[in-house]
């Protein structure tokens, strides 16, 4: 049974609809996150599940009871909001004792899981300090020790880590998927970060507009977008037009920038129809260039003309063309070369790729 | 070698009205304590040449630090307003935080007009607006009237709200609610939501919020405003004189009495040092109980 049921949850503000007859069902020990850009109604959703906003209609059900009009205080879960929210006149201990000492716990007992809390977030050694003498790295996990010391049944995480750098995010991105493993709590993350979606969850919800657009793992929302603003919120895409020629007994036959033409296979072909219009997507890391013809089994298209490049590092962007107009994204990892760029810009080159690394995206419904 | 910075320089100016017109009165001021009254104000000369002997003394006596200690009378004036700015400064408190919070916690758009509503009684005279409260408090108002109606009702005697310690106190109030509205408002305003929202998901009703959160957090507005409130209020003489009675006399009726109407300084000075010390007690007593609780001089970190 699922930890977290939303039922046609919808808000309303103003003339303004922000979250649009969402149900989500999210499972026990789930890592479940809520990833869109600002304004798409991820943060109402949480903080309806928080019990700081009602919706206007749908209920939530937490491990099958209804909590949809409990203040707060009488959720069994937390939130880590953005800002930390860290009492600044209590110190580490007192902060992480709060939820204990609201839930009149005895003082023994407070004192020992405080303890053994600190010890998960190696925070013993700033127990007694205040919050302002911390680094936002220490303060982050002051607050996940705050939202965890009476084990909740969900966590609830608004950006948590959004205000710190780079490369401390990245070893907070561990420490949340360990603290995740070993508590067993089940989360639910926002965030618009889709980095740190992919490599966090365990499912993703892509929401757009105060509805979800794709909701599936990790991998399958990446490489598999369901619609057009999935494929383009979600890292670079290209999205070639394509047309359908056929619908055949596993996928479909696509004739993809007027030019090229091949099948896929797709499970959702019975909802196409012949002429139907929409895009090929396929990531750019996903094609491959060479300057003679290829000899694989793949697609390949050839007098592809390299526009430029951007260099990443670890990878570099190449901007095609061919056919005059259609123009193309491909990455490369830099394995070899200590130069940039294998390909000079305006030469002629051959571009291959498995069909099945991309696929197809309808515009419209079905007209017939 | 001391060197003149810019910075020196700069403070140089207040330093200097500080001492002449700080420093100096306060010295002038506990030497006149320890002074001889003059006959008709003022004091005795300090150098006294005997006509008869040509004999020089000094003319300094303890006699009006003796008496003043000693003096019942002066003991329960100080009490008394001890007691009246406490219950003033606490009838502040209670009426301004709801005031305060409510400001703070408006639309952005409407906090200023709020604000000024709190500020326009400051643009008429103070003394037009104790006499205001004359009218409000006197025998023939309407409050007065509705006021002794229930108390007859109740079958208890008739009262007079004009010219009683009652009045003293309400004047007081009003007087100085601002005082304590403006620093709770200061404080009020920079609290972060997430906290309140936070301690709600953490597990707390919306009165345990308040009462861990909110309130340890506007300490410092608080005490601000209590000490603005309390100061003032205790060495006030013209509320006490215009809607008190003579039950009702604080200790700067006294001080006003011995310099302006006695005439006898040195009392006036003594009284005007012991109020001025155990001002400054009370407010360092105050200061080292509330850098004792925890992180409060974090809280507006």
């Amino acid at each position: 049974m699922a930890i977290l049921e939303i039922n046609n949850i919808t808000k309303q503000f103003d003339d303004n609809l922000v979250v649009d007859n969402i149900s989500i069902n999210i499972e026990q020990g789930e890592f479940f996150t809520l990833l869109g850009p600002s304004g798409c109604g991820k943060t109402t959703l949480l903080r309806m599940l928080a019990g700081f906003i009602t919706p206007d209609s749908g209920n939530i059900l937490l491990d099958g009871k209804d909590i949809t009009h409990l203040p707060p205080e009488k959720r069994p879960l937390h939130t880590i909001f953005q800002s930390y929210a860290l009492f600044p006149h209590l110190t580490v201990f007192d902060n992480i004792a709060f939820p204990l000492k609201m839930a009149h716990w005895d003082k023994h007992k407070i004192t020992a899981q405080v303890e053994e809390l600190l010890e998960d977030v190696q925070l013993t050694k700033f127990m007694r300090r205040y919050p302002h003498e911390l680094s936002g790295g220490q303060k982050q996990r002051v607050a996940i020790a705050r939202s965890l010391v009476d084990r909740p049944k969900l966590l609830l995480l608004d950006e948590p880590l959004s205000a710190l750098d780079a490369r401390l995010r990245e070893h907070m991105h561990i420490e949340l998927v360990k603290l995740q493993e070993e508590t067993g709590v089940t989360f639910v993350y926002v965030t618009h970060d889709q980095q740190e979606a992919l490599a966090l969850s365990s499912r993703i919800a892509v929401m757009n507009l105060g509805s979800i657009e794709q909701l599936d793992k990790p991998a399958v929302v990446y490489s598999k977008p369901k619609t057009y603003f999935v494929a383009d919120f979600l890292g670079k895409c290209n999205l070639l037009k394509a047309q359908v020629l056929a619908i055949t007994d596993t996928g479909v036959k696509l004739k993809v920038a007027d030019s090229i033409e091949f099948e896929i296979v797709d499970a959702d072909n019975c909802d196409y129809c012949v002429g139907q219009i929409g895009w090929y997507s396929i990531r750019p890391e996903k094609i491959k260039l060479s300057r003679k013809m290829p000899t694989t089994e793949f697609m390949y298209i050839d007098k592809v003309v390299v526009n430029g490049y951007y260099y990443y590092g670890d990878a570099t962007l190449y901007e095609l063309s061919f056919d005059e107009q259609v123009k193309l994204q491909v990455m490369l990892s830099n394995t070899k070369a200590e130069e940039p760029n294998f390909f000079i810009d305006n030469s002629e080159v051959f571009l291959s790729f498995d069909p099945e690394a991309g696929n197809f995206i309808a515009e419209d419904q079905c007209l017939s | 070698m001391f060197k003149l910075t810019e910075k020196h320089s700069l403070s140089l100016a207040p330093l200097v009205y500080l001492i002449l017109l700080f420093l100096l009165p306060t010295i002038i001021m506990v030497f006149i304590a320890f002074r001889i009254p003059g006959s008709y104000g003022g004091v005795e000369p300090l150098i006294v040449k005997s006509t008869s002997s040509g004999h020089i003394s000094i003319n300094m006596s303890l006699d009006s630090i003796k008496f003043a200690l000693s003096s019942k009378f002066i003991w329960q004036l100080f009490l008394r307003s001890m007691s009246y700015s406490i219950i003033t400064t606490l009838c502040c408190l209670g009426l301004s935080y709801p005031l305060a919070m409510m400001v703070a916690k408006s639309n952005k758009k409407y906090r200023d007009i709020l604000l000024l509503l709190v500020i326009i009684p400051f643009w008429s005279c103070f003394l037009i607006r104790v006499y205001a409260w004359m009218i409000i408090l006197g025998p023939e108002s309407a409050v007065n009237h509705a006021i002794n109606y229930v108390i007859e009702f109740f079958g208890f005697s008739v009262v007079n709200l004009l010219y009683s310690p009652v009045a003293v106190i309400i004047c007081l109030v009003y007087i100085n609610l601002p005082f304590m509205i403006l620093p709770l408002y200061a404080n009020l305003e920079k609290h972060d939501e997430a906290l309140i929202e936070a301690s709600r998901d953490l597990g707390a009703s919306r009165w345990q919020s308040f009462w861990k959160i909110t309130l340890p957090l506007s300490m410092p507005g608080i005490l601000a405003g209590g000490a603005l409130v309390f100061i003032p209020s205790i060495g006030m003489f013209v509320v006490p004189e215009l809607v008190g009675n003579n039950c009702s006399l604080m200790i700067g009726n006294l001080i006003k009495q011995q310099f302006l109407q006695t005439m006898n300084w040195p009392l006036g000075s003594i009284t005007a040092i012991v109020m001025t010390v155990s001002v400054l007690a009370i407010s360092a007593l105050v200061g080292v109980v509330a850098s004792r609780m925890g992180g409060l001089r974090y809280a507006n970190k």
